[in-house]
């Protein structure tokens, strides 16, 4: 199956520096319906086409945007969340280098609908090089008067270096100028989220499935994909590949066709969906179909061939979340710390017996207990690498 | 110091810590304990305040930085693609291990999580630009660019 370019059909194809090219592709032409449109069938049409989140968590956007129109009050907030700090997510740094114009259309309609009138893109201190790209999207928007008609000013807002920061929540204290620590919810954003208003916040993929939708229509993006998961996903892929890069795939797609089609990987070992915090894919599954019933995550994906070290691969994922706890809640503060330091004596052929006991209590407890994503997804590599391969754990306990 | 306080102050006017301090240090002044002292008094906030940001973010620093931001991903993609030899061709160009700044203070060198460039990777950053497809003799041309 070849890929399906939806979200990226203006990439490579429309000059991502001028409105002209943009507008002469079909642009803005989703905005101008849309403000023909009363909110509420907005909503409709989103809600008919079943898009959920693309940054992991796949909340349905449509009840997003309801929750948050429905909320009481005047001041209102969109939030773009191009943090991206997923080990092996590049997706929405290739969206905002090709096509911001799409993505500048796609917050003012969601702004538009929930009646805010500023919007703000929270991008990574990572992706400085593309604020410009941006910067010029909205300002030549705002020129031609786009960003009027749906009533919102939008803003870039910088980052300083934190994963935890694409969590909704902590993304949000970081506008707020606080340490990005997550909250304790509810309540959520769309009842009390940036300076405790409604708030909607969708990830950079999500906001360009928007103008699709709102020109092609609902039944179209629906009739794409399978059970709950419509349309189709973009994804990056990374590590022991011939073809790195970007691709966008209708959802339910085998991971095959992306991994080995696509990208060229042989002799595959393991790959790991959705980041540090991803799945485990062992080869032998290597057609489990793309979507949010079986693995996804924001869609980065990390190939490892059969010259790879597992154990050395979740060691560093280990490390990753112990670096990056933002340190509120107790469950992640000091479990990420011990399984790092416990998979380390893996590494080093020094576990104790104990010890994958120990893994799996501390795993189950992160699960149930973090307050946020971070510690409850921190041990999904972990576990799935314990289930699958099992006898490397064993073989390093001394 | 202080103008460059004052000139990030008066582009901030909201008040953003985070923002202030990233801008304060990208003019190279280093966020000591005055210099943090200083920008709590003029937000009306307390130095622990100040302090909590600046040692939250992995972009903002309370030790010196160097005029040059080396940030080399440490991150898996990069590993699977020999980031440890870009390491070590820095350490050996430079005569610093991560962490370090030079005797001159031209260069800082910072080991980093993922920067969203693993198509290319290995990967760095210096100050705001990213680089990456990287190899000992594109590292050394890169950094005679800055020298």
């Amino acid at each position: 199956m070849p890929e399906k370019r939806v979200v990226l059909k203006n990439c490579g194809v429309v000059d991502p520096g001028n409105i002209d090219s943009y507008l002469a592709n079909g642009g803005f032409i989703a905005l101008d319906k849309t403000i023909s449109m009363t909110p509420a069938d907005v909503i409709d049409e989103l809600k008919k086409s079943g898009l959920r989140g693309r940054g992991g968590a796949g909340f349905p956007t449509g009840l997003k945007w309801e929750m948050t129109n429905k909320a009481p009050g005047d001041e209102k907030y969109v939030l773009c969340n191009v943090d991206e700090g997923e080990v092996g997510t590049f997706k929405d740094r290739y969206i905002i280098q090709n096509d911001p114009f799409s993505l500048v259309e796609g917050i003012a309609i969601a702004s538009y609908t929930v009646g805010a009138k500023k919007a703000y893109i929270y991008l990574r201190a990572e992706y400085n090089e593309y604020k410009d790209g941006l910067q010029n999207a909205i300002n030549q928007s705002n020129e031609k008067g786009y960003l009027q008609k749906a009533g919102v000013d939008i803003e870039i807002f910088e980052g300083a270096g934190a994963y935890i920061c694409g969590e909704e929540s902590a993304l949000i204290e970081s506008i707020e100028g606080k340490r990005g620590e997550v909250r304790y919810r509810p309540p959520f954003p769309p009842t009390e989220g940036l300076w405790k208003k409604p708030t909607v916040i969708d990830n950079t993929e999500t906001l360009m499935n928007i103008p699709r939708i709102m020109s092609e229509g609902a039944e179209w993006f629906s009739q794409m994909g399978v059970d709950r998961s419509k349309g189709t996903k973009v994804f990056s892929i990374c590590g022991d590949v011939q073809k790195p890069g970007v691709y966008e795939l209708v959802m339910g797609t085998p991971l095959r066709e992306l991994v080995e089609g696509l990208a060229g990987a042989e002799n595959v070992k393991m790959v790991q969906i959705g980041g540090a915090s991803g799945r485990v894919v062992p080869y032998e599954n290597i057609d489990t179909p793309l979507s949010f019933e079986t693995v996804l995550g924001a869609g980065g994906v990390m190939v490892f061939n059969q010259s790879r070290d597992i154990i050395k691969i979740i060691n560093m994922n280990m490390e990753f979340f112990a670096e990056e706890s933002c340190g509120k809640c107790f469950p992640c503060r000091e479990g990420t710390k011990r399984l790092f330091e416990i998979v380390t004596r893996f590494s080093e052929h020094k576990a104790k017996v104990r010890d994958i006991q120990a893994l799996e209590d501390l795993s189950e407890t992160m699960m149930l207990s973090s307050l946020c994503g971070l510690g409850q997804a921190a041990p999904n590599s972990l576990m799935d690498t314990l289930k699958f391969y099992r006898s490397e754990y064993e073989s390093r306990i001394q | 110091m202080n103008s460059v306080i004052q000139e990030a102050l008066a582009h901030n006017k909201s008040g953003n810590l985070i923002s202030i301090l990233k801008e304060v240090q990208d003019q190279r002044v280093d966020l000591s304990k005055d210099v943090m002292m200083e920008i709590a008094r003029n937000t009306g906030v307390s130095f622990s305040e100040v302090y909590e940001i600046a040692t939250f973010y992995s972009f903002i620093s309370t030790d010196p930085l160097g005029k040059n931001i080396i940030r080399i991903c440490k991150s898996i993609p990069c590993f699977l693609k020999s980031s440890d030899v870009i390491v070590a061709t820095i350490k050996k160009e430079l005569g610093i291990k991560p962490g370090e700044i030079t005797s001159d203070k031209k260069f800082s060198f910072h080991l980093t999580n993922c920067i969203g460039a693993c198509d290319m990777a290995p990967a760095m950053m210096i100050n705001k630009k990213r680089y990456g497809n990287l190899t000992p003799d594109k590292v050394a041309k890169i950094l005679g660019e800055y020298k």
